[in-house]
């Protein structure tokens, strides 16, 4: 029991190691796929029909394919084509964390960019008059009246695809990156002991999604308008005379 | 070697594995899927209606199977379960088993997470349900089991039914990382047929292009069985 007890310890060690390769991916990805979503949501409600085309064809590239097969195709595909391989390009596609964050860079921004559309339909569009009304144009309107809404309803959503963002960054283990999982095979295939290195490996993975849905939430209640406004003092509603 | 004999139906063509890779592929995501229900089922039911360890247990297994790669999972089931069952055989002095089939292991890895996901929904579309449709009905004298039958069922299961769809492209996509048990579905497929012909650009591509029909298809089908079991909804 005691052996048991610290080679589990070793095992974390090992595998505490590895969590900033799984942040990092995370980091990276998450955050181009969420410009790259905001630009896939403005192209989504422009004017001429071509760039809404392309979000189109964009989200239903990536939400339809398996993302494994698009890391894959990153890093094995593009690898046969002379022009990438040699050209500069190939410093950054022989790297698979490079090509990690790419594929899911793409795959996210396309269902983040879902999300951010389904917000931005959300944002009552009285709220959005008004912002005419009182004489607000382009950018201002954007950033008074429409993006604190959209950020509002769509945090919800878009924290659940951060959490399924870490899940897939285990799948950058299938192209030889050092990750959790990757680390956690590696020590399997010392010691033989799966039940052991898998569950810590688990363990890892859940503390950290502990810990993002934890920093979200609370982001969240930060920017809950009901909480904010209970804390300030609210002149008495003036009931009308019936 | 040109493109086309290589996709093509020949001696050296891929075709007919691929077309066995995609059967392979929705027989593990539509498996995984009915693995999924019936246990998303019960754990809805548990969470709901449980006693207050069962509810708890279902609780865990809902926070814990969603917040873990579906990889790892897949890892721990394949080459973990094993060593589980060896040491049990052990432990009782019966003869040491097999290696599970990937098939197996693949579909119920999946069906796991989809039942933590399937789960959440279930419990969602009874929570949509009208309360004094529950005391009417208790009111009318239907037990448990009429009550779900003629009052849950037929409501859930509208209700579900979009929310379901999701469920399913997720466990479609999923089951591509079966691949990594060695079972030869779409995935694994491609993954071979790229290694061996070194044309990963091509049949990478088929094989997105094979996921997006299986996943355009399915959509179309949900869509229209929203619409058919919705049909009496509209005015």
């Amino acid at each position: 029991m005691g052996e048991h007890l610290t080679f589990i310890g070793s095992v974390t060690a090992q595998l505490v190691r590895a969590v900033p390769v799984t942040l990092l991916i995370l980091a990276v990805s998450g955050v181009c796929a969420t410009v790259l979503a905001t630009g896939l949501t403005v192209l989504s409600v422009a004017r001429s029909p071509l760039p809404r085309l392309f979000q189109r064809t964009w989200t239903f590239l990536f939400r339809g394919t398996p993302l494994i097969l698009q890391i894959f195709m990153i890093y094995y595909g593009f690898a046969m084509v002379p022009w990438i391989r040699h050209g500069f390009l190939w410093t950054a596609f022989r790297d698979p964390v490079f090509c990690t964050c790419l594929a899911m860079t793409c795959c996210c921004s396309a269902y983040i960019a879902e999300i951010f559309r389904g917000a931005l339909a959300a944002v009552p569009r009285g709220e959005i008059e008004a912002g005419r009304a009182c004489g607000m144009t382009g950018f201002m309107l954007l950033r008074r009246v429409i993006a604190p809404s959209l950020i509002r309803i769509a945090l919800p959503s878009y924290s659940n695809e951060i959490i399924m963002m870490t899940k897939s960054t285990s799948l950058a283990s299938t192209i030889t990156v050092l990750d959790i999982t990757g680390v956690a095979q590696q020590v399997i295939a010392h010691s033989y002991r799966t039940l052991d290195v898998f569950c810590a490996a688990a363990a890892l993975y859940l503390l950290i999604n502990a810990g993002l849905s934890a920093l979200l939430a609370a982001l969240e209640r930060r920017l809950d308008v009901d909480r904010a406004v209970s804390s300030i003092s609210v002149p008495p509603v003036v009931e009308p005379l019936s | 070697m040109d493109d086309l004999t290589l996709l093509g139906f020949g001696p050296d063509g891929w075709a007919p594995l691929l077309l066995k890779g995609c059967l392979l592929t929705l027989a593990v995501s539509a498996a995984s899927m009915a693995i999924g229900t019936v246990l998303g089922v019960l754990l809805a039911w548990a969470r709901l209606k449980g006693p207050r360890w069962l509810r708890r247990t279902a609780l865990v297994y809902g926070v814990v199977l969603r917040g873990v790669p579906e990889l790892l999972v897949i890892l721990l089931l394949y080459f973990g379960l094993p060593s589980l069952i060896l040491s049990l055989a052990e432990t009782f002095g019966w003869d040491a088993p097999g290696l599970p089939p990937p098939f197996l292991v693949g579909s119920l890895s999946v069906g796991l997470v989809s039942a933590a996901y399937q789960a959440e929904i279930f419990r969602g579309g009874v929570g949509a349900i009208p309360r004094g449709q529950f005391e009417a009905a208790r009111a009318m004298g239907f037990g448990d089991l009429l009550c779900f039958h003629r009052i849950v069922l037929p409501q859930v299961a509208r209700v579900v039914l979009p929310a379901l769809g999701n469920v399913w492209q997720f466990n479609l996509k999923d089951s591509a990382l079966i691949a990594v048990t060695g079972l030869s579905e779409l995935m694994r497929t491609s993954l071979v047929a790229a290694g061996s012909t070194r044309h990963p650009f091509l049949f990478f591509g088929v094989a997105m292009a094979l996921y997006l029909v299986l996943t355009t298809l399915s959509s179309t089908a949900f869509h229209y069985g929203g619409r058919y079991s919705n049909r009496w909804d509209r005015g």
